[in-house]
């Protein structure tokens, strides 16, 4: 297990696999820490609810670091499973604030508001199933890894790959979002499905339901970083990662390489599905500015800025990336664009294994000469003390 | 269509034809660039809505200036804007590939990232310089007229003119492809990389000339758009899906797939448009592409595709 | 001699008792006329408020791509808070802004009003622009109980005690210019168009309910273009093709320009061809240029050329801040109203409390207002009139009509 991961770790990876399985779990930790005790404890409502936002985003980053990072399939479309997955959320949740009473000024009570202004007289079809919370919860993940699976099929069976099936995804999520917009009878159009009030009765919109979300949707994604674990470390993972590096190799081994490859691209959008959907819930709606081109693309920087190939990384990438969006839109708008687009050049230029490779290169060695001066320190104290040979470093000093 | 005489009909036909041809240059415009540099480089330019804007400023800019210092050249200054776009997006693009492509030549993915930062960092320096309102070039008034070849048929004079810039373009990137010492290197390095180098062509100075090309009819094609669309630091983000799809949809590498894609989608969408209403017929259109895009992923006419 | 020192110690220590209370008092008295009533009294749910200092916040898109539409909104509210401070606030209290850019995204705009309101607790928000960026907010308003001042001309069917909406809704700003078509043009074919969203579909379906049953005229195309679609020679063709009385249009944004240029192109001018359009302020002239839309009319509530005092010094000042260049629209002039309509409502309810605000506004009239008089109906929408212009080629209108004061009627009957 641990040597599969450190295959896919990195370059250094394979020389010490025990310390690098121990660095990434010591890494998951911190995140722990972080996300279950620091934030809750430290940020007020408004904030928290904000990091909860943000790490709906990372069910997409780890996705992406999945097929991407690992599997070397680009997709710029994974807004649309984050939307599918969000929308199927939504509509269970519309449905039950439109209930005939509360709706009573409609012309048709009991339908949501925006069929009402688009003079529809009854639910169309499709939506009635979305009654059922155990349908509309089994549909969040299977309806995305239905289309994840048909596009994943009819390209990668025929060898389409690289950046032409980028392009492809990113037309497929530009047509979903005018399909979107444009059947506003059905969707709510442009406004988006808005005005999500209960979940079986619970209100989402107080303080503490969304506390209690935050901790579902943190619970989740840790899981979801250990389901990456899992897969990456059977044999499927060292394939993906063989795949990526020597595709032909693979396939004259005898493995079917497409089948790999729908299958990671299907896991990566359940994952952005079950993101959308938390998300559905916290926000309180969805619109279609999350399925078109630009929040899919925005999603792979998060990956990028956490460093492609890092589970981990990939949660602190989102969580930085966010942040400082939010920061730099409140203290200078004008720049916000600039640094986006510098951050977008910075990772492919300046640091690609964006931050795990930042603290692989740095970080690390930082932290070993803090651990060293601290440790000289607390001997240099003993020393005072209790006389004896002279520290060791000090005996290694070269002479000038 | 009752109630309408046959000479009506007729000249609607006439007109509706033109539209057609007209909607096929304007997507062809659009494509060409992005299709030189992906066809020959394997580069996705996502900037390249940016250079379409590059064009559309410079026309601004030009009419701007020649209505305050030359009013007598106001007649004629959209030509040499579109010869200035042409220059300044090309320019510009040239710098682009040493800066930000040429480092990045064996990872292309990572190009299509980095292109896209380029074209937040550019939004926001037109914003910056030209404002955030959507501007507006003053036209010559020759350019925003129509052609009247009977009572009741308008052949607009700006969709002639863009028809026109587009035949020229093409004309002139297939005899810089296939009647050119550029044009063999070209296409001796879209084959084997490996091999045109060990003959003695110079491959970076290839790659640097095509993508400055590429970047440069872009601009040309911004500098045409304004008789037809907006001025704005976004604008260029409008043309930028059906862009892909063209291209997309007529197969990597082909520049002929490129013209038929656009032939093929500017006629359905023209004539579902006149049929149906416009939303529709454009998830119509949409939807068709992606759904032949499904059976036959490698697009309209892919030579093969690489690996 | 030593008695008499005591006597006068005795005095001025009594002098001193009796006085202090009336110096006290005195000052106090001076403080509270500089600064009105005292806060506790103006503002019993824990707003942003000192005895100095108010606090709103203003919402808008400051990047993105509705920062082209929402600047002149953001610049016109500064300008009204500017003059309200310059007089002496609200209630003795300076109005401080915290500004939020909601940089076109709707999450973003609901995340920052939920940070103005619950964090900020600001006593009013000036903001929202589109549709869905409203939409948005709305529930975040209703749970933490805010103020939202919203200025843009909509579709209507929508009313809360927490938004004052500025701006026309649907019914106003449809149905006296189709009259007018009808009566000054004689029309009888009508040619609806609109980009596809909310408002325009909405406001499209009123307009053929008032053609069909109203004016006994016909519709005889009525079609929806995405939005940022660049391509309209199809539609053009249709249009030629019908001979329409009038074109109706509502399309909006990148799309504006490229459908008035390609008519312009294809022959459809005002000499041959009558539109009219709701979506097309000065803003958007701008990006179309006056020349490519000449002789088009537009039915507003507000022109930049109206003739009376309130606009003229408004036009003035708003030139001084911004820039001889600048340029004011329909929807600038209703943010404007927002800052001044809340001043009055609060002196009214003499407190900054939302809801002694909201039950205040119903019935202030504000004869200052640039467009003439608006007064608030009980719905929060105002009653206001409409104006017809006609473009011309500088980028301004000439203003032809001018309807009575109309009812706000968000929910219209036999309209939906």
């Amino acid at each position: 297990m641990s040597q599969a991961i450190n295959g896919a770790g990195g370059v250094d990876g394979a020389t010490n696999g025990a310390a690098n399985a121990r660095r990434q779990l010591m890494a998951i930790g911190v995140l722990a820490f972080l996300v279950f005790l620091v934030f809750p404890a430290l940020l007020d409502p408004f904030r928290l609810g904000m990091v909860g936002k943000y790490l709906t985003y990372a069910f997409v980053a780890l996705g992406l670091v999945l097929c991407w990072g690992h599997g070397g399939i680009l997709s710029l479309g994974q807004g649309v499973f984050f939307g599918l997955g969000g929308y199927c959320m939504a509509m269970f949740l519309k449905l039950e604030a439109s209930d005939p009473i509360s709706t009573a000024i409609q012309s048709t009570p009991g339908i949501p508001d925006f069929m009402d202004w688009n003079q529809l007289t009854q639910l169309p079809l499709f939506w009635r199933p979305f009654r059922s919370l155990a349908f509309s919860l089994l549909a969040v993940p299977a309806v995305p890894c239905l289309l994840a699976l048909i596009i994943g099929v009819a390209m990668f069976k025929r060898r389409v790959g690289g950046v032409y099936f980028a392009i492809i995804t990113q037309a497929i999520a530009a047509i979903l979002s005018i399909l979107i917009i444009g059947r506003q009878g059905w969707t709510g159009g442009v406004n988006g499905i808005t005005d999500l009030k209960t979940l079986h009765g619970w209100d989402l919109r107080t303080d503490h339901a969304r506390r209690i979300l935050y901790f579902v949707n943190a619970l989740l994604l840790f899981g979801a970083i250990a389901l990456g674990r899992w897969v990456l470390g059977t044999k499927l993972g060292r394939l993906l990662v063989a795949m990526r590096d020597k595709e032909e190799r693979v396939r004259f081994s005898g493995y079917d390489v497409a089948n790999v490859k729908v299958f990671v691209f299907v896991l990566a959008a359940a994952l952005s599905a079950v993101g959308g959907a938390m998300f559905t819930l916290q926000v309180g709606f969805m619109s279609p500015s999350f399925v078109g081109i630009v929040p899919s693309i925005e999603m792979v920087v998060f990956a990028a800025v956490g460093g492609r190939e890092s589970l981990v990384g990939a949660v602190y990438g989102t969580l930085l990336v966010n942040w400082s969006k939010t920061y730099f839109s409140e203290k200078f708008p004008q720049l916000w664009l600039v640094l986006m687009g510098a951050l977008f050049i910075g990772v492919v230029k300046v640091f690609p294994r964006g931050l795990a490779g930042l603290y692989e290169s740095h970080g690390r060695a930082w932290l070993a000469a803090v651990r060293e001066r601290l440790g000289r320190l607390l001997s240099g104290e003993g020393r005072r003390i209790t006389p004896g040979p002279p520290a060791p470093a000090s005996v290694e000093r070269p002479e000038p | 269509m009752g109630g309408y005489s046959l000479g009506e009909l007729k000249s609607i036909l006439v007109m509706q034809g033109f539209n057609g041809l007209s909607l096929f240059c304007v997507l062809l415009l659009m494509a060409l660039g992005l299709a030189i540099i992906f066809g020959q480089m394997g580069v996705i330019n996502m900037a390249h809505g940016e250079f379409l804007t590059i064009g559309a400023y410079t026309t601004y800019v030009l009419s701007t200036a020649s209505a305050r210092y030359a009013p007598w050249f106001h007649t004629y200054y959209f030509f040499f804007a579109v010869a200035a776009s042409f220059a300044i997006a090309a320019a510009i693009g040239y710098g682009v590939e040493i800066f930000l492509i040429r480092p990045l030549y064996r990872r292309p993915l990572d190009t299509l990232l980095a292109t896209w930062g380029l074209s937040l960092i550019m939004q926001q320096a037109f914003r910056s310089t030209f404002g955030a309102k959507e501007v507006s070039a003053t036209l010559p008034d020759w350019l925003m007229g129509s052609v009247k070849p009977t009572e009741n048929i308008d052949i607009p004079i700006n969709g002639m003119f863009v028809m026109g810039l587009t035949i020229v373009l093409t004309a002139s990137i297939v005899l810089l492809l296939y009647r050119s010492r550029w044009g063999l290197s070209v296409r001796a390095t879209t084959q084997n990389r490996e091999m045109a180098g060990a003959v003695g062509i110079d491959t970076r100075k290839v790659d640097r000339l095509t993508f400055a090309l590429g970047c440069g009819f872009a601009g040309v094609a911004g500098a045409a758009f304004t008789t037809i669309g907006s001025t704005g630091p976004t604008s260029g983000s409008l043309y930028i899906v059906d862009t892909f799809l063209v291209v997309v949809f007529g197969g990597a590498q082909s520049l002929i797939g490129t013209i038929a894609s656009a032939f093929t989608i500017a006629q359905a969408q023209s004539t579902t448009e006149f049929f149906l209403t416009g939303s529709v017929a454009k998830v119509l259109t949409l939807s068709a592409v992606i759904i032949i895009l499904m059976l036959r992923p490698q697009g309209l006419m892919a030579l093969k595709v690489r690996r | 001699m030593k008695r008499r020192t005591s006597r006068t110690r005795a005095f001025l220590f009594w002098t001193l008792v009796v006085s202090s209370p009336l110096l006290f008092f005195f000052f106090f008295a001076l403080a509270a006329a500089s600064a009105g009533p005292p806060t506790p009294q103006v503002n019993t749910t824990g707003l942003t408020v000192t005895d100095t200092e108010v606090t709103v916040g203003q919402l808008h898109s400051a990047t993105g791509t509705m920062a082209i539409s929402e600047t002149g909104s953001i610049q016109a509210e500064r300008l009204a808070i500017d003059q309200i401070n310059a007089k002496g606030g609200v209630l003795g209290r300076k109005i401080k802004i915290i500004q939020e850019d909601g940089a076109s995204d709707w999450p973003t705009f609901a995340e920052k009003a939920k940070k103005l309101l619950a964090n900020d607790k600001v006593a009013a928000v000036f903001g929202c622009w589109t549709s869905a960026s409203r939409k948005a907010v709305l529930p975040v308003f209703e749970h933490e109980n805010g103020m939202l001042y919203y200025p843009t001309f909509y579709e209507g069917l929508e009313q809360s005690k927490n938004v004052i909406y500025t701006g026309q809704e649907a019914t106003q700003q449809i149905l006296a210019g189709l009259d007018w078509l009808a009566k000054e043009k004689k029309a009888k074919t009508f040619y609806l168009i609109g980009s596809d969203y909310i408002w325009p579909r909405t406001s499209n379906k009123i307009a053929r309910k008032h053609i069909e049953n109203v004016l006994h005229g016909t519709v005889v195309g009525e079609e929806y273009y995405p939005l940022g679609h660049t391509q309209f020679g199809s539609l053009i063709n249709k249009i030629k093709l019908k001979k329409p009385d009038v074109v109706y249009a509502i399309i909006v944004g990148g799309s504006n320009v490229s459908f008035y240029k390609q008519l312009k192109a294809a022959g459809v001018t005002a000499d041959k061809q009558t539109l009219l359009t709701i979506s097309v302020t000065e803003d958007e002239l701008l990006g179309i240029g006056g020349e490519n839309m000449v002789g088009f009319y537009a039915a507003m509530k507000y022109f930049q050329s109206l003739d009376n005092g309130n606009n003229k010094g408004f036009v003035t000042e708003f030139k001084n801040k911004y820039g001889a260049k600048s340029v004011i629209g329909d929807v600038t002039q209703a943010a404007y109203l927002g800052p001044w309509l809340w001043k009055a409502a609060v002196e009214k309810a003499g407190s900054f409390d939302v809801d002694k605000v909201a039950a205040a506004s119903p019935g202030i009239e504000l004869k200052t207002a640039p467009e003439g008089y608006v007064k608030v109906h009980k719905n929060h929408h105002l009653w206001s009139k409409l104006r017809i212009g006609k473009v011309r080629a500088d980028g301004q209108y000439d203003v032809l009509y001018e309807s009575s004061l109309i009812e706000p009627n968000p929910f219209p009957k036999g309209y939906q």
